[in-house]
């Protein structure tokens, strides 16, 4: 680098017209893009997601299958997706990483000296989280799906994707590890660290989830609706429950509740984002 | 242009930038001198809008830096070299900067070539030393070709090349009609770019001139004698209006008296000289005197409290 002490300003001027180089929504999308396929972590936490839920969805199916028939409110569907229970940790990881860790590395004060518009930053980092979240769950989804089909077919245990309300569940589960992310994605800018984000996170998605079970069964029939994963998980599924189980909202509504979150996480944390000091 | 109106910001109970004042003209390099803490960082951040005023405002050329439509053309700031996603290149980090704003790719290249890491673009930047990471802040600042540019402490840590390198950089910048605002907490560092000084000391302005005022009201010449009648000399220079202090090592100083003419009044009194020398006090002398009252953290002498002085 010796070569650099002399003369470095020769250069420094951009061949361009001074009007050039505005900030717009497209250049922050391209912007944020760029930074979430430029890090490793984003790459492992989609495979970690994949492998587990495929991987989770098969062991389910295949012990499914080897244990023998199954009453009627089996749903294969379901049980193939049973995966999902842990990816919606993972996807949460990525969510709450994606962005605490511009505070944890002191990026967000370049990303805002670059680009000072807070609302369109934040709003650019979203869209392009939600839109990798989504595309990699489907993915991820219909591959649990068909994984888990094949495998309970020799027994007659499988449903096809035709099949009444299959096509729904299986783009219903990908909805949902998006909707965990963006609920992931609200924590960690509220938060803005990487630890507590994600300890909020399981918090409000497993956690309560499973302290919910504690509670007298008469509380649980008012209560589970409104729990997150709970509620989430809902849209993933192909067959009614029995009679005489915890009462839900329907698929559509359920995902609503879960998505209400989301809503109320990422919407208190951009007012804040907006207000603070970075 | 950078201008400051009545510009405060209080973190809980510690007021980090009180009532600031202040404009920075383009086409010069702007010092802004402080002890630690005196709130130098805190102002740059302001003035980029990464923290909200408590009171007052500061605009570059005439709107806050939150309504800017071109940010990086308008200012280059390198606050804080680690302020980098360590897992991501020094390509890909320059790359994503450079697309908020809609400025082409290859101005990627131009900025790493000329910062001299294009060898080390394409890996990752927590492996950077100190010196690679600061090249890289810089490459970032001038991605844009700004009008503006502010280094926070650019030379901190660098090796003697480093800072010459930093020091020719913002000259250049300069020459070519930019507004630099470069802080330091090194009066010397200043006394070698500066063309212009803003002084803090604990949020407040103390001093804003040019650096030949700053210079000629604080630089005091001071002359340094030897002799085996101080007593005399002491009374012969008194009696002349100047003043005199015992330097601890057996020599006295004389302020306000030019070498000559203390060397006239000893020789037409017969006082003997065993040394006559001028001693200019430096500007960091200088600056450390002006910022006495307010430094924050003085730094404790266990053995010697009364060398402490006053703590803040």
């Amino acid at each position: 680098m010796a070569s650099t002490i002399v003369g470095p300003a020769a250069g420094v001027a951009l061949d361009l017209p001074r009007s050039a180089g505005r900030v717009t929504f497209a250049g922050a999308l391209r912007s944020e893009f760029t930074k979430i396929r430029s890090v490793r972590s984003t790459y492992w936490a989609l495979l970690a997601m994949f492998v587990v839920v495929v991987g989770f969805g098969a062991l389910a199916s295949w012990g499914a299958a080897s244990h023998g028939p199954h009453g009627p409110y089996f749903d294969p569907t379901q049980q193939s997706l049973a995966g999902l229970y842990i990816g919606q940790l993972i996807i949460g990881v990525l969510g709450v990483l994606v962005i605490s860790s511009e505070y944890s590395t002191g990026m967000i004060r370049t990303t805002l000296m670059t680009n000072p518009h807070r609302g369109m930053m934040i709003a650019a980092k979203g869209v392009v989280f939600t839109v990798v979240a989504l595309v990699t769950s489907l993915i991820t989804s219909f591959t649990a799906f068909f994984l888990g089909q094949a495998l309970m077919s020799s027994h007659h245990m499988s449903t096809t994707i035709g099949s009444p309300n299959v096509l729904r569940a299986v783009i219903g589960g990908a909805l949902f590890l998006t909707a965990c992310g963006v609920l992931a994605f609200g924590l960690g800018l509220l938060i803005r660290h990487s630890a507590g984000g994600i300890g909020a996170m399981v918090g409000l998605l497993f956690v309560v989830t499973i302290l919910i079970n504690f509670l007298p069964q008469g509380w649980q029939d008012h209560v589970d609706k409104w729990i997150p994963a709970l509620a989430g998980g809902q849209v993933w599924m192909a067959v009614a429950q029995p009679p005489g189980s915890t009462p839900m909202f329907g698929p559509w509504p359920s995902f609503a509740v879960l998505c209400g979150y989301a809503a109320i996480a990422v919407a208190a944390a951009v007012i804040l984002f907006r207000r603070r000091d970075a | 242009m950078i201008e400051a109106e009545g510009l405060s910001k209080r973190y809980g109970d510690t007021l980090a930038v009180d009532n600031l004042t202040f404009s920075v003209a383009p086409g010069k390099i702007t010092g802004f001198l402080g002890p630690n803490g005196a709130g130098k960082t805190t102002t740059m951040r302001l003035i980029l809008g990464l923290d909200r005023p408590t009171a007052g405002r500061v605009t570059i050329d005439g709107k806050t830096f939150d309504h800017a439509d071109q940010p990086m053309r308008r200012v280059g700031a390198l606050l804080d070299a680690k302020a980098v996603h360590g897992g991501r290149s020094a390509y890909n980090h320059l790359l994503c900067l450079a697309q908020s704003n809609n400025l082409p790719r290859r101005r990627v290249d131009e900025v790493l070539g000329l910062v001299g890491l294009d060898e080390v673009a394409r890996k990752r930047s927590k492996g950077f030393s100190l010196g690679m990471g600061q090249r890289l802040g810089i490459a970032a600042a001038l991605l844009g070709d700004p009008q503006i540019l502010m280094f926070d402490e650019p030379v901190n840590g660098l090796d003697p090349e480093g800072i010459l390198w930093i020091r020719n950089l913002m000259k250049a910048l300069a020459a070519e009609g930019r507004t630099v605002f470069v802080s330091s907490h090194l009066m010397s560092e200043m006394e070698n770019t500066a063309d212009h000084l803003l002084v803090i000391g604990r949020g407040k302005l103390i001093a804003n001139c040019t650096i030949e005022e700053f210079i000629a009201t604080n630089s005091q010449q001071t002359v340094r004698v030897r002799t085996p009648q101080p007593d005399l000399l002491a009374k012969l220079v008194t009696t002349a209006g100047a003043g005199v202090r015992e330097a601890g090592d057996g020599s006295i100083v004389i302020t306000g008296l030019d070498p000559d003419q203390v060397g006239d009044l000893a020789y037409d009194n017969q006082v003997r000289l065993h040394e006559l020398s001028p001693v200019h006090a430096s500007l960091e002398q200088a600056f450390m005197e002006l910022t006495a009252g307010s430094v924050q953290f003085h730094a404790g002498v266990p053995e010697q409290p009364a060398l402490a002085g006053e703590v803040a």
